[in-house]
């Protein structure tokens, strides 16, 4: 390397750009190629667009009796909430003194509680639930908090259709808040 | 600052230490001249491989530690920041948020894969990593949850560092992500990057591509050694100045994607309810903020005459700019010296002598940056935000003084 492009690497790392070419060439190249298999063993997210969702389906009845077994001792029957949070209920209180959040008066996304089911409940044993039981808990949720029927299927189709109550009341401030 | 001033500033921390911070108890007889001080009559001890703070300083910990019910690792603990003083926080205080622990990773099997609207999908070792070029910042990092109870009606019982320890100050060093995102081959068409942790929760977060491609850093270390477990070892995102949950701790994947994943943590938590009932998202940089440690809740003053007033000033959009101390609930205010280096986005330390006449007072600070932002008063900020929002609270902090010197929260 001249010192010429010596300059201009450390430049690049002082003013965090350089009108260089060799942006790539300044590091050493070290990471691997990843496999689809490897991405697809790691690639938990799930997007309100219902990308990532994989296949599968549960339905309230189903999911009731997962969250019996490996849910209530934290959010109580039905999802009352106690020990830990409220999961059902609360809608028409956030203009209030006294807020309830739940899945049901406040989550913008139903996706969101697949995604967060899958990869962070229950505590004690995150990513142990089939896929068939996160859609059947996920239904569960949903039907408790009267946004589906009890007998609706949710799958990769057609929980990203489930319209959330009060998912117009969410303001995004990025970038317009963002100096 | 002149040895003289430096030495008297020592002395009144020392006195507030003693009476406010330790309690007041029986005390040795001090090493008092003409007497020959015992340290000096033995050799002392040997030397450690791990040096550890002073036994007298036992007290110093991080405080009001909260776990959710049932577990032990989801929760928080906070910097005690009446305890400490300059910019830097040391490692062992910096504040924790988990949300579900502190996990145990050998940094030899850990992996960080980036993947998604990418040209090649990349796997890369903490050895790998250690191979880039780092850059070295120096940064406060802030949950966004910090000073929230701040929003309640009630006023908190609660010390400087109970109410605004989710704040700490580090030097940062790592690899700017921007090179790793080059190296993958970022589609022009991605706006966003899915930021996973490899804890219990997979914590995750969606992060603009404009960030990642600033000013975002790979962190390796923290202030000179390798990152602390409970700040993300092996290695973890970290966004300057913007709320500490973005900063994704124990980072293994980084997924390129068009739009915002919408992960539990920036809709149901992270995102701020305002009195309306509408809610704000993506609410990303921390808002210009101040507060005054010392003199603050829970410490009594040893009598009238000159104290010193301290404390830190911070704003995740800049740099601090002016720092005004009020003695008097905010009627008038005065500039106080902002102690070198001011850089932005870091912990600023502000310092005002102050001639106590032992009337009954209220201590505030007044942040301003140099966006021109300036940190509102709490019933102005409670006025336009309402009490519920939990997060992103910046209005001003107000201590009173008692005749008889104690210290309290107030709201004023």
């Amino acid at each position: 390397m001249s010192t010429r492009e010596l300059v201009c690497v450390a430049l690049a790392l002082l003013a965090g750009g350089c009108a260089s070419a060799s942006s790539v060439a300044e590091t050493p190249n070290l990471g691997r190629e990843a496999t689809p298999a490897q991405i697809a063993g790691w690639d938990i997210s799930v997007g309100p667009d219902g990308i990532g969702l994989p296949p599968g389906r549960g339905t309230a009845a189903a999911g009731a009796a997962v969250y019996e077994q490996k849910c209530q001792v934290c959010h109580g029957a039905k999802g009352a909430g106690q020990p830990n949070d409220r999961l059902v209920g609360g809608q028409g209180t956030l203009a209030s003194k006294t807020p309830v959040r739940t899945i049901g008066s406040y989550w913008p996304y139903a996706t969101t509680v697949f995604d967060y089911v899958r990869r962070a409940m229950p505590y004690t044993q995150p990513q142990s639930l089939t896929d068939d039981e996160v859609y059947a808990v996920t239904a569960y949720l949903l039907s408790l908090n009267g946004i589906i029927g009890e007998g609706d299927e949710m799958n990769a189709q057609t929980l990203p259709k489930v319209k959330m109550p009060n998912q117009a009341n969410f303001i995004v401030v990025y970038p317009s808040r963002t100096k | 600052m002149d040895e003289s001033k430096r030495s008297f500033l020592k002395r009144s921390v020392g006195v507030l230490g003693a009476a406010g911070l330790m309690g007041t108890g029986a005390k040795k007889a001090a090493a008092e001249p003409p007497g020959v001080p015992p340290s000096m009559k033995v050799p002392g001890a040997g030397m450690g491989e791990y040096g550890t703070p002073a036994k007298y300083e036992s007290k110093v910990t991080r405080t009001l530690i909260r776990s959710q019910p049932g577990t032990t690792g989801s929760g928080a603990s906070r910097t005690p920041l009446e305890a400490l003083d300059g910019m830097i926080t040391p490692s062992g205080l910096h504040f924790e948020r988990h949300h579900s622990g502190v996990p145990d990773i050998d940094p030899d099997q850990h992996r960080l894969l980036i993947h998604g609207m990418v040209k090649r999908p990349l796997i890369f070792t903490v050895d790998a990593l250690m191979r880039y070029p780092m850059v070295s910042r120096i940064h406060f990092l802030e949950c966004s949850g910090n000073s929230q109870f701040l929003y309640q009606p009630a006023l908190p019982n609660l010390t400087a560092g109970q109410t605004h320890g989710l704040v700490s100050c580090s030097e940062w060093t790592g690899v700017p992500l921007r090179l790793l995102l080059e190296e993958a081959g970022v589609d022009r068409s991605a706006q966003w990057i899915l930021a996973e942790g490899a804890d219990g929760a997979a914590m995750s977060r969606s992060v603009p591509m404009a960030k990642g491609m600033d000013d975002a850093i790979l962190g390796l270390f923290q202030n000179g050694e390798r990152l602390r477990p409970e700040n993300g070892y092996p290695v973890r995102l970290f966004l300057p100045g913007w709320e500490g949950n973005m900063s994704v701790k124990w980072l293994r994947r980084l997924k390129v994607v068009a739009a915002p994943i919408m992960t539990k943590d920036e809709t149901s938590r992270y995102t701020d309810l305002q009195g309306d009932g509408k809610s704000l998202m993506f609410t990303y940089p921390m808002e210009v903020k101040s507060v005054v440690t010392r003199p603050s809740h829970g410490m009594t003053l040893p009598g009238a005459g000159l104290h010193q007033i301290t404390g830190v000033a911070w704003s995740g959009n800049g740099t601090i700019s002016k720092v005004e101390v009020s003695t008097d609930r905010g009627k008038t205010w005065t500039e106080a010296p902002l102690g070198a280096p001011v850089l932005p986005r870091a912990l600023t330390r502000f310092r005002l002598p102050w001639k106590w006449d032992g009337s009954a007072s209220v201590l505030k600070s007044r942040a301003t940056d140099d966006t021109g932002a300036v940190q509102p008063e709490r019933d102005k900020f409670i006025a336009e935000h309402g009490n519920n929002a939990i997060f992103h609270f910046n209005g001003i902090q107000a201590w009173s003084v008692a005749t008889n010197g104690e210290v309290k929260h107030v709201y004023a």
